[in-house]
């Protein structure tokens, strides 16, 4: 369908939907013979249009019925991000056993808490969970409640989630208060537990699923409800111990400010994001909204792209460095966020919101910018290719993947795979192009089921537009070395023990190694400072699994696809902590467990599968 | 074990039985009398006590409920499932029939009345006016039910085959329209933690000690 632009750019209102259509060829040919296809289920009811939560499963519509149409490139996401301001203290103080009296709800102590406060650089956030009653999705749909993290000092309702810039070696506390209508009805439930994919967290900070807390309700492993929880960041590097005690490569110690050691700087990670991890209701909390970024740099991705030291990369800095979510959500007729809680296949959006806008225009510079794009989900997977008003495709370099910087820039990409959880960072150079120049984003992988993506389509789905509408002076670099990897030794691949670990379908449910989810048992109990492979196993029939390890990033070791292996993508040579598991494929992991011991886990992170029993604990025991 | 791989390669005589397709009736609107809201339909349910119901309005309106399926005959997992739901049962105590209510449904109408139901609840000693009941009907409303509660598999194959049927237990509390689901096999403190997880009456979801 041609769009035509009118003088101001804006496009002149051809309204279309996302272009696909749920009763398609390969649905009907999984079916089978006869035709009727079985509608993708979404629950039924009518519309709670009077109710506060009106959003919720609405009447009329079956699951496949396409979201109300929308006319595209009528909002715009801001020019540039606004980082969350922190505060100097935070009232009652933080303290290192949970203080319940005070309001906190039962967490356990703080892991090496005053060894890893930096006395001269630390920072206090403090985020509410709320229910905002008028998020604007876009003009043509009512306003209505979106669920977000907000700032609990200076809340700003023109955001969908507040993006926390911290530095390795600023150790992070983060007060996460849950404000969240304790009556809510509908999708979704009203404790939260904050997950930061993927710090180095020590465990009773890292938003385990069993954390879940209001302050009417306590989890299964907290001892008591509260209305807040801290989160203690550290922001050390993996590897702190065995730097710190000399067994560390010492060209790779890090260290902060005072010249402690605080890791191995090969051990960054940069696009983090946090979001909801409740049990069996993470898919209805994150769809609801509560997801935001968490960006981490260090003296070499330092986030200042006129930075003058030698060492650091230059890298196009804020407001150059712009994070994008990318969420698929379906409305009903009535153009209210819907979500089917009884379905085991949960809900595919055909609406792709960015930064919670549906299809936004961000105006850029004629310069260099780093994008932070992110999968949030729930199930949708993405191919991003980067096209011209004419739809040729035009190329970008590919810097990081799952929030890790890659040895070296992949120049000459021309598309982006994103699994749920998936994150990469690209760069685009804008310079190129005259003040004036239209480019979209668009998703050329084709889904029409949460199982798994279907294949590539042209033109596909455009979800985002650019406009170069100004020039700008541009110092920042890519340089042909970003950052070292620390692969594991010969030595260490051989002596490795190696886990399997099979996902799998049973009784419509999911099991790992044929067991269900068990917040209260382990199902590996690992020492500090060792290391593994782990082999993830994807046998379950016709599912793609992405699967998330908690806590280490991890290096891709060895690929089986069917019974034969298979050899790694360039972007998925570094460190990641999504490995997507395609029907039938196998992955092996090399991962170390360093520096912080207790419980965390293992998941599918297409959140409905996770909701459904597809999640292990771990734990990682002292020596 | 996976179930699609296993009907295809012929375990289990029993599933083979069931191998033809057939073309399942979309999930519709639900259809409670009076309650456009409801999330799940008014379908008439006879019970093991012998009475019947309308299952949204008299069986799960406003209530926190556990919503399993079984059969009588089945030989696979309704047997340890069952047994599991009757520790949920002991645990629950005095909450079961107060607080909280569950229904097993059959998977076989046909076949279980609710006679044969009433003899499979005793040989569990699952006591009549415990707050738990098994249900029959009609069988292809109980279908229809079956598939709005999402009971289903996306695969024909598998979901045409009773001998395959589900092991979660759809756990809600439909005064908040908060539903959620719990594996049958769980450990029984687990399904009741998801239980208390639902009910607004309980402020410590943990059955046991926190780690």
């Amino acid at each position: 369908m041609k769009e035509k632009t009118t003088t101001n750019g804006m496009h002149d209102g051809i309204a279309r939907g996302a272009g696909e259509h749920p009763e398609s060829p390969a649905r009907r040919r999984f079916l089978g013979a006869g035709g009727a296809a079985l509608a993708a289920p979404l629950i039924l009811g009518a519309s709670h249009s009077a109710a506060k939560n009106g959003s919720d499963d609405s009447s009329g519509s079956s699951g496949s019925d396409p979201s109300p149409p929308t006319t595209p490139w009528v909002q715009y996401l801001p020019d540039a991000i606004v980082p969350l301001p922190h505060v100097s203290t935070l009232t009652p103080d933080c303290t290192e056993t949970a203080n319940v009296a005070g309001g906190e709800c039962g967490r356990n102590p703080h892991q090496r808490y005053a060894e890893m406060t930096n006395s001269v650089a630390h920072e206090n956030y403090e985020l509410r969970a709320v229910e905002r009653p008028d998020w604007v999705f876009h003009p043509a749909y009512p306003p209505q409640p979106l669920w977000c993290y907000e700032d609990a000092h200076h809340p700003d309702s023109t955001s969908a989630a507040p993006v926390v810039f911290a530095r390795y070696g600023h150790s992070v506390m983060c007060r996460f208060h849950n404000a969240l209508p304790q009556d809510h009805v509908g999708f979704g439930t009203p404790e939260i537990s904050v997950h930061l994919h993927n710090l180095h967290t020590p465990s009773e900070s890292d938003g385990f699923p069993g954390d879940y807390f209001s302050p009417l309700k306590a989890g299964p492993t907290l001892t008591e409800p509260g209305r807040f929880k801290d989160h203690f960041y550290p922001n050390v590097y993996a590897g702190y111990d065995e730097q710190r005690r000399g067994l560390g490569d010492p060209a790779f110690a890090a260290r902060d400010a005072n010249g402690n050691i605080i890791g191995d700087w090969r051990e960054a990670l940069g696009t983090l994001f946090y979001h909801d991890h409740t049990l069996d209701f993470t898919a209805p909390n994150v769809y609801r909204g509560l997801a935001g970024f968490y960006l981490l740099y260090d003296h070499l991705d330092s986030g200042d792209e006129n930075d003058p030291n030698p060492a650091a990369l230059r890298l196009p800095s804020h407001p150059y460095d712009y994070p994008l979510n990318f969420a698929d959500r379906r409305f009903d007729k009535n153009g209210r966020l819907v979500f089917d809680q009884l379905s085991p296949e949960g809900t595919l959006g055909d609406k792709i919101i960015v930064n919670g806008k549906i299809e936004p225009v961000l105006r850029v510079a004629a310069r260099k910018y780093r994008f932070r794009l992110l999968n949030s989900g729930p199930s949708r997977n993405y191919e991003f290719y980067l096209v011209t008003a004419r739809d040729k495709v035009e190329s970008f370099t590919l810097i990081a993947n799952d929030g890790n910087l890659l040895p070296a820039p992949l120049t000459g990409q021309t598309k982006a795979r994103l699994g749920v959880a998936v994150r990469a960072d690209i760069v685009v150079d804008f310079s190129k192009y005259p003040i004036g120049t239209e480019l979209y984003l668009v998703n050329r992988l084709r889904q029409d089921d949460t199982r798994k993506p279907d294949k590539l389509v042209t033109p596909g789905t455009r979800v985002l537009k650019f406009v170069v509408n100004r020039g700008a002076t541009d110092t920042s670099r890519v340089p042909a070395k970003l950052r070292p990897v620390r692969l594991p030794s010969a030595a260490e691949l051989k002596n490795a023990r190696v886990r399997r670990w099979e996902f799998d379908r049973k009784g419509g449910l999911w099991v790992v190694n044929d067991q269900l989810v068990d917040v209260h048992t382990p199902r590996a109990i690992i020492t500090e400072g060792g290391y593994e492979i782990w082999e993830l196993v994807n046998n379950s029939g016709g599912w793609l699994h992405p699967i998330h390890i908690h806590f280490e990033e991890g290096i891709i070791v060895g690929k089986t696809a069917g019974s034969k292996s298979a050899p790694l993508e360039a972007h998925e040579q570094g460190r990641k902590d999504v490995y997507v598991l395609e029907p039938g494929m196998s992955l092996r992991v090399f991962l170390r467990f360093r520096d912080f011991v207790g419980k965390y886990v293992m998941h599918c992170h297409n959140v409905i599968h996770e909701d459904h029993a597809m999640m292990v604990r771990w734990d990682i025991v002292k020596a | 074990m996976n179930t699609r791989r296993n009907l295809l390669l012929g375990a289990g005589a029993a599933a083979l039985g069931l191998l033809t397709w057939r073309a399942a009736p979309p999930r519709s609107a639900a259809t409670a009398t009076g309650d456009g809201d409801a999330l799940l339909p008014n379908t008439t349910v006879l019970a093991h006590d012998g009475r019947a119901y309308r299952f949204y309005d008299d069986l799960v309106r406003d209530k926190v409920v556990a919503i399993n399926m079984m059969y009588v005959q089945c030989s696979g997992v309704c047997p340890a499932m069952t047994a599991n739901l009757r520790r949920v049962q002991q645990m629950l105590g005095q909450r079961l029939g107060r607080d909280v209510y569950m229904y097993s449904i059959t998977l076989r109408p046909e076949q279980d009345r609710p006679q044969s139901l009433a003899a499979y609840a005793g040989l569990y000693r699952i006591e009549p006016d415990s707050g738990w009941l098994f249900l029959t009907g009609e069988p292809a409303e109980l279908l229809r039910l079956r598939r709005q509660i999402g009971f289903f598999d996306p695969d024909p194959l598998v979901d045409g085959d009773t001998a395959s049927h589900t092991g979660a237990v759809r756990i809600g509390n439909d005064r908040f329209r908060r539903w959620t689901m719990a594996p049958a096999l769980a450990e029984p403190g687990q399904i009741v933690a998801t239980l208390n997880h639902v009910d607004d009456r309980m402020l410590h979801t943990a059955h046991r000690a926190a780690t």
